[in-house]
């Protein structure tokens, strides 16, 4: 059991990071851990627990910005911005079920680092698209920081870009700044049933080429779709599209939308209330977050979303596997049998052939520990990443390894 | 010219002929200009109080050729100033004199268009508007719309990270790129992204975005299209104060609603603007609103509704809301000549671009007048008021006195004021070399340093774009030292388990 740092301050957090720089000391950072069990496993000799660094500093609904202490807890910012009817447009998603820990537990500090987002990727963006500035301290013991709080800024590099998603490779976030919306009045679903995978993929499609401002495309194939959650015999795969808005949008959007799906099958429609709940379902991957299934590894790949089929059919003709398709077809999450690589190389293979990028999201440590988990990087871009690593952590102190051996 | 540049490199400034040469067995024909009259047309952009002369212009058309041309000025130690249309406002596309200037006009193709995947594929010297005409035919557009879309480059946009007035709903140029294709300064060329929404790894083509040009030069760009909204009105509203329509903006967006574009005109540039287009501005006024709201038609007519209703609780004194497409359309072509018609009342113009909080609006504006007695200078202001993006337009006359001198230092002061109330130098036209001594108003040494050691991962010998953005320029090699202070730091305070 390694020794765990329990900064207080953002000061504190420098003096954390110097001291192992001193001793040579590599540091893991955690929020509320929710996430360590993604990534390589950590290699290093102390715990730096920014979880005490916690509270909204600012928060002006009408400007649209918010600032916290990067390790404020998600849940307290999502209540803080429902009482203002508003919300993280980004919609990231809670990885708790998926890796057996705990719902709703993560800090905004977590959910930058790790650049989470959901369903409204295709309409919204991911936490990068929100991240309007912070403070951090680098793996150099320096304090600094970048972009501002304000929604429009473009003063020197948007280093909150960079910093999203690097997974605590480059910094430690001690104060973040982003961007609120207003959260859209009311939802609905229209959904369509049977269909195989690739006419979903084609209907999604034709969904997203209409002026519905559809902002959830995805698609249950009749394997999972029982495991959704809705409470009722589907018999069959699951094409849902969400729109929201204003009650009068939604409901001309929702009609139209309908009628745009006919070529593709008899459409459906989902209240307010069930759409929530579906799309907070498919949001964390709850088909595979069962109990039973959490020994089997899980694959988030990124494609084309044309491509999203074709790829998944790659991969299910050579292991076993489940796949549920989000962003029209862009985001396919797989889930195969245990193997000692995880379906690496099959995944590896067919992401090749497709493009795109594809990330082992659950998988037992030891696994984890021997073989790339993030998509392994061409030699430019591996040479460019370690650049960017060196100059803003030259020792490898924050995360050694998380991302990449050697970054 | 006021702004210091890096000092001339007059070893490589003696090569020249030699580098002319090996430039021109590159870029074969008439891809390399050396006269002094045929480089003239490149010596400034959209910031015409500066100008200098480049060593070389070099205008490349392919990939290879961009790699070969870095590779070569990487190995003999020569800047390289990149440039699409030459648009900016911030001088980014300023030469060196002992720079080649690197031309990126001749890619101006479009490579593909992929409406399964919503998607362009362009060279960088494909003007933002003709991504939008490349596929208007099928009903979809590429939402960032700088002003100046008819000339400027998707590559600048993206050097730039462009908005434009619906950036508040639809985001800047970095939130609508997919993927690039990007020659580093050695030469290598290197893939971000593609038509994949997200890249993986780290976010590189966040940073590319918006870098100025100092990182790598752009060759390919993957853009996301969108479909177009089925309608847009706007309403145009009046106010006796600028406190008045500032409220007003605050409360549209507390309702929920985020417009497709807002955008506020103060007195002078309302004035300028009418004598001009004739839009049907009222002139009675002291501030302008332009909202306009866009969806389906049931949307936008219930939020029209909102909007007026709020307007009216804002004591707004007029509000007439487009009861067609044409009017629409003139409502926003007051609002989009601004510049042009403050251009008609005065010699030159600086146009300026803080962002601030929306709230400090009333007080920025009284502090600029305050400013434009002190300074005597005419100031006109544009705002895209959603997203807190102030444009004072500055008057002067380039021939009068200290009139140049006078225009610089009033404009400082507005983005220190714009820093000193809680916003930033730049929102959408970039640093450049017209910012850049004003950077450390935002930022600290630690700050800028770090930013500083990104630019070394890329281009280690500081040879792109030198003199832009940074106000002080350090060696990579001071940059990347550590100072570890091995046994000194004791760790008594902090908690531990």
């Amino acid at each position: 059991m390694t020794d765990t740092l329990q900064p207080r301050t953002a000061k504190d957090v420098e003096d954390a990071v110097q001291w192992a720089l001193a001793r040579g000391a590599a540091l893991e950072l955690v929020g509320r851990g929710t996430k360590r069990a993604i990534g390589r496993p950590a290699q290093s000799d102390l715990t730096l627990d920014l979880s005490g660094l916690a509270g909204v500093i600012l928060y002006e609904p009408e400007e649209l910005v918010l600032s916290a202490q990067a390790g404020t807890p998600l849940d307290e910012i999502e209540a803080l911005l429902a009482e203002r009817d508003q919300h993280l447009a980004f919609e990231p998603i809670d990885y708790g079920p998926l890796l057996a820990g705990a719902a709703s537990c993560g800090t905004i500090g977590g959910v930058l680092a790790a650049n989470l987002c959901g369903p409204r990727r295709i309409a919204a963006g991911a936490a990068r698209d929100h991240f309007l500035g912070f403070e951090a301290v680098s793996g150099r013991g320096e304090t600094f920081k970048s972009g501002g709080r304000v929604v429009k800024n473009v003063t020197g590099y948007d280093v909150s870009k960079l910093i999203a998603g690097s997974w605590g490779t480059l910094a430690a976030l001690t104060t973040v700044t982003i961007k609120t919306l207003p959260r859209p009045q009311t939802q609905a679903t229209v959904v369509v049933c049977g269909l195989d995978d690739a006419s979903a993929v084609r209907g999604m499609a034709a969904a997203m080429a209409t002026s519905c401002d559809v902002s959830g495309a995805a698609h249950l194939p009749a394997a999972v779709a029982p495991r959704i959650g809705l409470g009722k015999a589907t018999g069959g795969s699951l094409t849902v599209l969400r729109v929201e808005g204003v009650a009068p949008s939604v409901d001309h959007r929702k009609a139209a939308l309908s009628l745009a799906m006919k070529a593709f099958g008899t459409a459906e429609l989902y209240d307010e209330e069930v759409s929530r709940s579906l799309w907070r379902a498919i949001r964390d991957v709850m088909p595979f977050a069962a109990a039973h299934v959490s020994a089997r590894p899980v694959w988030r790949i990124v494609t084309a979303p044309s491509r999203g089929a074709k790829l998944a059919a790659m991969i299910a003709a050579a292991a076993e596997a489940e796949v549920i398709y989000d962003w029209a077809g862009g985001l396919v999450w797989m889930m195969l049998t245990p193997s000692d690589d995880a379906g690496a190389a099959v995944v590896r293979r067919a992401v090749g052939a497709c493009g795109g990028q594809a990330m082992l999201i659950r998988a037992p440590a030891a696994t984890r520990a021997a073989l790339d988990v993030f998509s392994p990087l061409q030699p430019g871009l591996a040479s460019l990443t370690r650049r960017v690593k060196q100059g803003f952590d030259p020792n490898g102190v924050l995360n050694p390894g998380r991302m990449w051996a050697g970054v | 010219m006021v702004v210091a540049m890096p000092e001339p490199d007059l070893a490589v400034l003696a090569r020249r002929d030699r580098i002319v040469k090996a430039l021109s067995a590159i870029v074969p024909g008439e891809g390399v200009i050396a006269s002094e009259a045929a480089m003239r047309p490149y010596e400034t952009d959209g910031l015409t109080a500066y100008r200098a002369l480049p060593m070389v212009v070099v205008l490349p058309s392919t990939t290879d050729q961009v790699s070969r041309i870095l590779a070569y000025c990487h190995g003999e130690g020569i800047k390289v100033v990149p440039r699409g249309a030459g648009t900016s406002l911030s001088g980014g596309a300023l030469p060196l004199t002992d720079g080649v200037l690197l031309g990126m006009a001749k890619f101006n193709r479009i490579r593909e268009i992929d409406y399964d995947n919503r998607v362009v594929v362009a060279e960088p010297g494909v003007t933002n508007l003709a991504v939008t005409q490349a596929v208007e035919h099928k009903g979809f557009y590429y939402a960032p719309d700088p002003s100046s879309q008819i000339a400027c480059t998707i590559g600048g946009n993206v050097a730039e990270n462009s908005g434009g007035v619906h950036c508040l709903k639809y985001g800047m140029t970095s939130n609508n790129v997919l993927g690039c294709e990007m020659v580093l300064m050695t030469g290598e060329v290197v893939r971000l992204g593609g038509k994949h929404i997200e890249a993986g790894g780290y976010d590189l083509l966040g940073i590319i975005n918006g870098s100025e040009g100092l990182l790598g030069v752009v060759t390919e760009v993957t853009v996301r299209i969108l479909r177009k909204p089925e309608m847009a009105r706007a309403a145009l509203i009046g106010f006796e104060t600028s406190e008045d329509a500032g409220e007003c903006v605050s409360k549209i967006i507390g309702a929920g609603i985020v417009p497709g574009g807002m955008e506020m005109m103060d007195k002078p540039a309302i004035h300028a603007v009418e004598e001009f287009v004739h839009a049907g501005y009222p002139l009675d006024v002291e501030a302008l609103l332009i909202v306009e709201l866009d969806g389906p038609q049931a949307e936008v007519d219930h939020l029209v509704g909102r909007v007026e209703a709020i307007a009216q609780d804002c004591r707004a004194v007029s509000c007439r809301v487009s009861a067609t497409e044409q009017e629409r359309l003139l409502f926003w072509a007051g609002r989009k000549a601004a510049f042009p018609a403050v251009g008609r009342i005065s010699p030159d113009y600086f146009c300026m671009d803080g962002t601030i909080p929306r709230a400090k609006l009333p007080l920025v504006l009284s502090r600029m007048r305050e400013l434009s007695e002190r300074y005597r200078l005419r100031v006109a202001n544009v705002f895209h008021a959603g997203d807190g993006n102030l444009h004072p337009l500055i008057l002067y006359d380039a021939n009068k006195g200290d009139e140049l001198e006078r225009a610089e230092a009033f404009g400082a002061d507005i983005l220190r004021l714009c820093v000193e109330v809680g916003g930033v130098l730049t929102g959408e036209h970039g640093v450049g070399v017209e910012k850049r001594d004003l950077m450390p108003a935002m930022f600290s040494e630690a700050d800028l340093a770090q930013q500083q050691r990104l630019k070394c991962a890329f281009d280690d010998k500081g040879l792109l774009n030198p003199g832009k953005v940074f106000p002080t320029l350090h060696r990579c090699a001071e940059l990347g030292r550590m100072h570890v202070h091995a046994g000194k730091v004791a760790f008594p305070d902090i908690p531990r388990f």
